[in-house]
């Protein structure tokens, strides 16, 4: 599946990629020259394409689905990870995924919304719409990494929390309240990454760190556009005016204050490249990482108080 | 005027079946959310907007609620001049935000969705904050949460017990990421009430649904509903519209969370100022005393 932003630039990839196996299996020399030059045309393009997208193509990247998941990252930056699952209260929801790992040396606890990649897993993940024994599953990871004493990592992905019946019903309003007070005061570092598409309360039900990130092409927004485009233009129709009116994208969310880094993502976004979009992420959690272990506990506490404290703008 | 709930009061007065046969000025009147009769405008303000025939509670605006809750005269408004600032530029389809926002301020007779002062109740210092489902259908911005923020740390600083009447359809969207962290800092303010082991008594009122249920709403010591209240993170509405199903009747009511364990109590408008006062006084041992065991409270969820 692609964009139609992002169809010739795949066309071109996808020539490239065949004209070099042709290379390998014993074609004319001079083919690589040509190569060189459609490597050069589809740098020059992507450039191209990708400063001009409009909100609304950023929204699409942001939800591609192709896009790298939690576990990608998980899988790519980390290693020795041991998912954990359950919140030990009512089941497993495949919405949120967790557990220690490691980066590099240092063992940390990692905790993510997880999207599906096809129609099955999206089904089986709810579209990475968590409920709320996620959250709470979340939450009981969360205090695990206070009491062991883990860094925790925690990656945004998801359009909303789930928005059922039976997810009123077992409080989700609660389990969600109950993790933004429970990780503004955890005892340990947290360093939040947006990876995708940070839907809401629901992203923010593990969004609370000392250092919060965003991939380059990810989104973090109070509601859907085509929620917010159907509360203030009242048709969900309007949603790419909604896009560009909410700030939702790294670039603009870096310049407000409401985070503190944007990670670069490899050429055409993240899904081109998974591996690469995710060692750029383990280099930016390693310096991060360093910079708050420097920091003894009650200043980092006092401090991410403090970023919170300070979020909003009123007069006088 | 604090009788004004008795019972007996509460009929007195009123005129059933009258405006049938009268012809007079509609706003004289309100028909009553609940069974749908008329109701003569003046006795239903006096009986605090719950109907005196069905006891539908409607919706209560900020200064009436005040009047109500506090002791006569006690109430003294803070930061009553904060307004929100169109930080985003919005491009709004019909008017600025900030021109919406001075219609609101118009048309509700407040300055914001919320209200906080310190007040009295039977004598016993409160901070109390009140959000008005008249202003902007009682979303939640800046202010809202500033304000909401700065009622917790001055509980916090003088040790008092706190109380808020929640309402909220949302997030203000003119807002954006300002309006959805709103959640996240009355969160921590709040870690640091409960650190200090002061009470807070959330009353939900109709509606409290998404960013403030999902936030300070729901973190008290004690969580109070109003009958019939909708309740919840995502509203009624919003989910039959994903679904397309109808929902059943009164999922999301205070009844409702009550038996599913997520409030708790339902105390009717006219006993709330009493129970309120009752659980002071129960908690208020607490109150003078600073000190604190020393333990960690990380896994202190209210």
């Amino acid at each position: 599946m692609a964009y139609e932003f992002e169809q010739a630039l795949i066309d071109l990839r996808e020539r490239i990629d065949s004209m070099e196996s042709d290379l390998k299996n014993g074609a004319p020399e001079d083919m690589a020259q040509e190569v060189k030059a459609l490597r050069t045309e589809l740098d020059q393009q992507t450039a191209d394409v990708f400063a001009k997208l409009s909100p609304w193509e950023r929204v699409q990247l942001a939800r591609h689905p192709q896009r790298p998941r939690a576990l990608d990252f998980i899988r790519y930056a980390l290693t020795d990870f041991v998912e954990l699952h359950g919140d030990r209260r009512y089941g497993d929801d495949l919405a949120i995924v967790g557990g220690p790992a490691r980066l590099n040396d240092t063992p940390v606890m990692v905790v993510g919304h997880q999207k599906g990649k096809d129609a099955k897993e999206n089904q089986q993940r709810n579209f990475g719409m968590a409920h709320p024994e996620g959250f709470r599953k979340a939450r009981r990871l969360m205090l695990q990494a206070e009491k062991f004493r883990l860094p925790l990592f925690t990656f945004l992905d998801i359009p909303g929390a789930s928005p059922f019946l039976a997810d009123e019903e077992r409080g989700q309003a609660w389990a969600i309240a109950e993790n933004l007070l429970t990780m503004s005061q955890l005892r340990t570092p947290i360093i939040v990454t947006v990876i995708g598409e940070g839907g809401s309360g629901g992203a923010l039900a593990l969004g609370i760190g000392d250092r919060v990130l965003m991939l380059e092409f990810s989104m973090y927004s109070v509601a859907s556009p085509e929620g917010a485009a159907s509360i203030v233009w009242k048709d969900a129709k309007f949603a790419p005016d909604a896009a560009k009116s909410l700030k939702p994208f790294a670039d603009d969310l870096e310049a407000l204050g409401i985070i503190h880094r944007v990670v670069p993502e490899p050429a055409g976004g993240a899904h081109v490249d998974p591996r690469a979009a995710a060692l750029a992420l383990k280099t930016a959690l390693i310096e991060e990482l360093a910079a708050l272990e420097k920091l003894p506990l009650p200043t980092l506490i006092d401090r991410r108080y403090a970023f919170y404290r300070s979020l909003g703008v009123v007069a006088p | 005027m604090r009788k004004l709930f008795s019972n007996q009061e509460r009929r007195f007065g009123f005129l059933p079946g009258r405006q049938r046969q009268l012809d007079v000025p509609d706003e004289l009147w309100e028909k009553c959310g609940g069974c749908g009769e008329m109701i003569y405008l003046a006795e239903f303000e006096q009986n605090g907007r719950v109907c005196p025939k069905c006891d539908y509670h409607a919706r209560l605006g900020a200064r009436k609620r005040v009047e109500y809750l506090l002791d006569e005269g006690s109430f003294a408004e803070r930061d009553g001049a904060m307004r929100s600032q169109d930080i985003l530029g919005f491009e709004r389809p019909d008017r600025s935000y900030e021109q919406k926002l001075e219609d609101e301020a118009g048309k509700s007779g407040i300055p914001e969705s919320v209200i906080y002062g310190t007040g009295t109740i039977r004598g016993e210092a409160v901070v109390l904050a009140v959000i008005d489902t008249n202003f902007f259908m009682a979303t939640m911005g800046s202010v809202v949460g500033e304000k909401i923020t700065r009622a917790i740390e001055l509980a916090t600083e003088t040790r008092t017990p706190l109380i808020i009447v929640s309402a909220s359809a949302g997030a203000r969207m003119e807002e954006g990421m300002f309006s959805l962290m709103q959640m996240a800092k009355t969160s921590a303010a709040l870690t640091r009430l409960h650190e200090a082991r002061v009470l807070y008594i959330s009353v939900l009122t109709d509606p409290t649904l998404a960013g403030v249920t999902a936030s300070f709403a729901t973190l008290a010591d004690v969580i109070v509903a109003e009958p019939q209240a909708t309740i919840g993170f995502t509203g009624p509405r919003l989910i039959e519209q994903i679904t397309h199903e109808k929902l059943p009747e009164g999922t999301h009511s205070a009844e409702f969370m009550l038996e599913r364990g997520m409030v708790d109590c339902i105390v009717p408008r006219s006993d709330l100022r009493r129970t309120l006062s009752k659980l002071i006084s129960l908690y208020a041992a607490e109150f003078s005393d600073p000190q604190t065991d020393g333990l960690p409270h990380a896994n202190m969820v209210p």
